[in-house]
């Protein structure tokens, strides 16, 4: 198109576009204000929430990937020259939406703790050793199916100063953009039958239980690499369609 | 994988993401929606605070916007999918380890449609990660050369601020300073910035 637009739409541009909408995540989500995790005491907002339609700044959302991701993002036991130390596991999965869509082409970047559940982080200074070949950092960009697949080691448990004797079940961070604004999601990915389930407050602040047992991945024998690395899968998914959002003048005066 | 009553898939469920954020979440040049030195780049900045007032340096600040013509590089822009000015990516990301700051440099996106033949005016969409935040919290920076705007692309006529209680308005406006605005974010307490439900 040649079209010059102005900074400033006319009124009516928008007459007749349908934008996708996504479904809002009722009782998934933790609590923001979730007092077993004292963090959240001085950080959650105590203002009602105001419902934000889903307009075009939501259903857009950033195209990312090519030059943020090489290929050996996906592998985190090779770094500064050596191998990490640890338990060699893969780690892949799906990226879907409630509809059951594969989500393609999207980002995905974990980061996660050492075989011994240090951080290299500056502010992690239990003492626990750092592995000189572990930074713990990896990203993919999901295949035409949906599709991640990473190789790393599996994290540590470590302990941190929530209550008497806190440690944190292992896991890994994950971060998701999907398509849309809305769709983004950061998380963190369990294994099963972890011991410290029932002491952590950041896992036990998802009130459903279904929606916790969501978090775990499951042990993946056909996935295990002979004489190499075990595997876990986990599947993700995104927030789906909800009901379509009608942009008409009609639909105005028949509400009034 | 669980599923839903209504045979829908079941959301993944957020979480924290923890202290060490940074750890994974940081990019090269990660605070530039726009390359340094285009024509009409901005910076948004501010300081994240807790409900004591003091910072918190374990956040981070994502934005996503529309182009200065009020579109996007999107397929599901119904406009259809607009290349983006040279340089221009609409997003940026930036940690607030420097003692609660952050900023991003970008270009002050156009007004985009809103619903009923309404305009939005010029806004930022904005996600706030920290420790102690189990989900991220969503809220909008506005920019104070269009308060004033009648009509199109002025405040008056945004529905997304209509909605918004009058008194607590001036929380998604940013104020003007040298080379740009200045925003800052209260996760709680007075002055608390407004959070939207997405
Ligand atoms: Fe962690």
């Amino acid at each position: 198109m040649t079209t010059d637009h102005p900074a400033q739409a006319a009124p009516g541009q928008a007459n007749g576009l349908v934008l996708p909408q996504y479904e809002r995540p009722l009782g998934v989500h933790p609590p923001l204000d979730s007092p077993d995790y004292r963090s959240t005491g001085l950080r959650h907002p105590k203002e009602p929430l105001v419902l934000l339609p889903h307009l075009f700044t939501e259903v857009t959302g950033p195209v990312l990937g090519d030059g943020r991701v090489t290929k050996d993002d996906a592998d985190l036991t090779q770094w500064d020259g050596g191998e990490a130390l640890g338990q060699r596991i893969v780690v892949r999965g799906r990226v879907l939406d409630s509809d059951g869509r594969a989500v393609p082409d999207t980002l995905v970047e974990i980061w996660q703790a050492n075989a011994g559940g240090r951080y290299r982080h500056l502010r992690d200074q239990w003492p626990a050793p750092l592995d000189p070949h572990f930074n713990g950092v990896g990203r993919v960009v999901t295949d035409s199916l949906g599709r991640y697949e990473f190789t790393t080691i599996k994290p540590g448990a470590y302990p941190w100063k929530n209550h008497h004797n806190a440690w944190r079940p292992a896991h890994i961070h994950f971060s998701l953009f999907g398509r849309a604004f809305t769709q983004r999601l950061v998380t963190q990915m369990y294994f099963e039958d972890d011991p410290l389930f029932f002491q952590d407050p950041i896992f036990n602040s998802i009130p459903d239980e279904k929606a916790r047992q969501g978090l775990i991945s499951r042990f993946d024998y056909e996935a295990t690499q002979p004489e190499w690395a075990l595997a876990f899968s986990w599947d993700i998914v995104l927030r789906g369609s909800g009901a379509t959002y009608f942009e008409t003048e009609d639909v105005d005066a028949d509400d009034e | 994988m669980p599923t839903t009553s209504d045979g829908r898939l079941g959301l993944t469920a957020s979480q924290t993401v923890g202290p060490y954020l940074a750890i994974g979440l940081t990019w090269e040049h990660g605070e530039e929606a726009v390359d340094p030195g285009t024509p009409g780049a901005v910076t948004v900045s501010g300081t994240l605070y807790d409900g004591e007032g003091a910072p918190v340096p374990d956040g981070m600040i994502e934005i996503w916007q529309a182009h200065p013509d009020g579109r996007f590089h999107h397929p599901d822009d119904p406009r259809g999918v607009a290349e983006a000015p040279p340089g221009f990516r609409g997003f940026a990301r930036a940690q607030t380890v420097d003692g609660g700051r952050w900023s991003v440099l970008t270009l002050v996106p156009g007004a985009v449609p809103g619903p009923d033949g309404t305009t939005q005016a010029p806004h930022l969409d904005v996600s706030v990660f920290a420790r102690g935040l189990l989900d991220r919290v969503v809220t909008r920076v506005y920019f104070p050369e269009h308060a004033g705007v009648a009509g199109p692309g002025g405040h008056a006529e945004d529905r997304v601020l209509a909605a918004v209680p009058e008194h607590r308005r001036h929380t998604l406006v940013a104020q003007q300073v040298d080379g740009g605005y200045r925003f800052d974010i209260r996760l709680q307490g007075e002055n608390e910035t407004v959070f939207f439900d997405i």
